[in-house]
């Protein structure tokens, strides 16, 4: 019964597909990427829609207000009229914005998100684009959006726009290096840059009890610490939202952007943010893997959703908690912290490796981790940070 | 049908060709460097291409090389445009044609 | 792998690339230049060679034409100014590509089918970089390190 359930999908899949028995190769390839594809975008722009009215819920439980609750019952009708508003709103093009340009940048950045996520593996047997380098793919994918957000920033003709592209940009670079050491350890230790196979190194539990997820090893637990805020940052989410920051610089990139334009920018934000989070699970949390043995029967896609959501409700928290930084706190944190310690994630998962991957192992590639973080918090001088801000002036 | 090598050899000479007009025919620093890393893709496409089609296609060296090439190519690049970068401090234009000074 | 897919993928990257190398404005062109490139990495696709069309994407979309664009901000004041093209140049091109063509067409043992293969994994490449290939692999670091630092001493602030 459990299994049925578990593919569930995947049999409506290939039921579907049954239709097409006799049709040439191509026509059922295609056939099979339409669906998949419609299945993607059906259930992430439900989940956007979704989660567009759960975080302005929950931070204003966080802030000690209700938030929307007027459209609907619990206002879980918001999505909706947020985007009948933005349907009907007027398209402003400014008059020498570069017209091709402007025009792209949204459709690329939100072709950049939907494509990233075709890579997840969401459950058992349940990738929507199999590929041998699909980490390779992902960061690949997500790299393009440093050009289409250059590309708003540039096309858009305002010194704003151009401003929030920069810092943008420059945070993006400086945090896609780490992102992708933090991804290492993980590719050495499974031997594969394929995520089903990744998923599938982190089955078992060890004495049956503890899910084998690399989140549970030193390397795996500080790796996936500096992926997530470095996730954080390549999502411009609160902590990190300095090129759009609203007080500074009006909406950065997106100032010239209204009606659908803005709102696909929105949605690709969003889904930016899930294919950040969904890899997240999949490399560090066991991607669709239970966390305990006795609740295997529950279909694999729900833990998956699951963590996805745990992790997405972290950063909807951060973001009703943390003040913004600066950009030279984000660069200095990105420069002379983050990147040190996620090399040192990349010996310590050798160390494991090598010694034996049992506990020994464990303690050592923990000793590893701790040394570095140690000398780093020495060498760096954190207590200076609290010091009392002293301001100096462009000249 | 499936395409001969032809077909892909055609693909990058009008590529490397289009990168040599870049290179040659434009004046703006920046604009060569485009073109060379146009013509330094088709090479690659030919390297990929003869591989692809050679009997022995197991063997990884066309697929290795192209990554070398394209290593190096980035190399150049960042090179490339820091000198861009440079001359223009220096000189105030990023016209090739009115470099001709070799006193600073 | 059919000769229709490789049609339908040349066309843009060529036009991409001819537009790269004919355009006014030169914001535009660099983005056709990234057009360009990946029409050849999906290209790289349509030939088996997954990783390498990977790699280009990566280094090409996120690095060297980012590159490009923050260099075109920097040595803003300067488009524009330069218009003109050098005709010479132009011909030479023409002339490359003709001769090129005609050889390609004139050659009979280059109009092969490819064999059949079984797609290159990544694992392959590694374990080839890791050892028969290990010495151009250190190279190839040692050179991005020199570039690196060539590159960040070029463009110092010269003190005064």
């Amino acid at each position: 019964m459990s299994k049925s359930a578990d593919q569930v999908f995947v049999t409506a899949k290939q039921w579907l597909l049954s239709w097409l028995t006799g049709a040439p190769v191509w026509a059922v390839q295609i056939a099979s990427s339409l669906l998949n594809i419609f299945a993607l975008l059906a259930v992430f722009l439900t989940l956007f829609a979704l989660m567009s009215v759960l975080e302005r819920k929950i931070l204003g439980r966080i802030q000690n207000r209700y938030g929307p609750n007027r459209v609907g019952p619990f206002g879980l009708l918001q999505p909706v009229a947020d985007g009948i508003k933005m349907l009907i709103k007027e398209d402003v093009v400014p008059a020498r914005a570069d017209k091709l340009v402007h025009f792209l940048a949204p459709i690329l950045i939100a072709a950049a998100a939907i494509l990233a996520l075709g890579i997840i593996p969401y459950g058992r047997n349940m990738t929507a684009f199999t590929i041998d380098g699909g980490i390779l793919f992902f960061f690949a994918v997500g790299s393009t959006t440093e050009l289409a957000v250059f590309m708003a920033g540039w096309g858009s003709n305002n010194k704003f726009s151009m401003l929030g592209a920069m810092r943008a940009i420059a945070q993006m670079i400086s945090y896609e290096l780490p992102l992708i050491i933090t991804v290492l350890p993980v590719v050495m230790v499974v031997g594969s840059l394929k995520p089903d196979r990744i998923v599938a190194a982190q089955a078992g539990y060890t004495f049956g009890l503890v899910p084998r997820w690399f989140a549970f090893t030193p390397w795996g637990a500080t790796a996936f610490l500096l992926f997530f805020v470095s996730g954080l940052v390549e999502s411009n989410r609160t902590p990190f939202d300095v090129p759009e920051g609203e007080s500074e610089i009006v909406a950065g990139h997106m100032t010239e952007y209204s009606g659908f334009k803005y709102a696909t920018f929105f949605m690709a934000e969003y889904l930016g943010m899930f294919a950040i989070t969904g890899l997240a699970a999949t490399l560090f949390l066991g991607g669709w893997h239970s966390p305990m043995q006795a609740l295997q029967f529950v279909p694999s896609y729900v833990w998956f959703f699951a963590k996805l959501s745990t992790l997405l409700f972290v950063y909807i928290w951060l973001r009703g908690t943390l003040p913004r930084t600066r950009v030279d706190q984000i660069m200095n944190f990105a420069w002379k912290f983050i990147l040190p310690m996620s090399f040192s994630c990349v010996i310590a998962a050798a160390v494991w490796h090598y010694a034996g991957r049992g506990l020994r192992g464990w303690l050592w590639s923990l000793f590893v981790i701790v040394f570095v973080y140690a000398a780093l918090s020495i060498l760096l001088d954190t207590r200076r940070k609290f010091a009392p801000r002293v301001y100096r002036f462009a000249e | 049908m499936t395409p001969t090598l032809q077909l892909f050899l055609f693909v990058s000479v009008a590529l490397f060709s289009a990168g040599l007009l870049a290179a040659l025919s434009r004046r703006h620093a920046i604009f060569i460097l485009i073109g060379i890393e146009m013509m330094l893709a088709a090479a690659n496409l030919n390297f990929i291409a003869f591989w692809r089609f050679s009997p022995q296609s197991q063997a990884v060296t066309g697929v290795l090389i192209a990554i070398f090439s394209i290593a190096i190519a980035a190399a150049e690049a960042a090179v490339g445009l820091a000198l861009v970068i440079a001359v223009y401090r220096h000189y105030r234009t990023t016209n090739v044609d009115r470099l001709d000074q070799l006193k600073g | 792998m059919s000769s229709a897919a490789v049609v339908i993928i040349a066309i843009p990257t060529l036009a991409a690339a001819l537009a790269a190398a004919t355009l006014r404005n030169l914001m535009h062109a660099t983005l056709s230049f990234a057009v360009a490139l990946v029409g050849v990495a999906a290209l790289f696709f349509l030939l088996g060679a997954e990783f390498v069309g990977l790699v280009l994407v990566f280094v090409y979309i996120g690095a060297v034409a980012v590159l490009i664009v923050f260099t075109i901000l920097l040595t803003r004041r300067d488009v524009g100014k330069n218009r003109g093209a050098n005709w010479g140049g132009a011909f030479l091109a023409v002339a490359v590509f003709g001769g090129l063509t005609w050889a390609i067409f004139k050659t009979q043992s280059v109009a092969v089918v490819a064999p059949y293969v079984r797609a290159i994994t990544v694992k392959r490449i590694g374990e080839a970089l890791m050892t028969s290939y290990v010495w151009p692999l250190q190279c190839v670091g040692l050179l991005l390190t020199a570039a690196l630092i060539g590159a960040l001493v070029l463009v110092m602030e010269e003190k005064r």
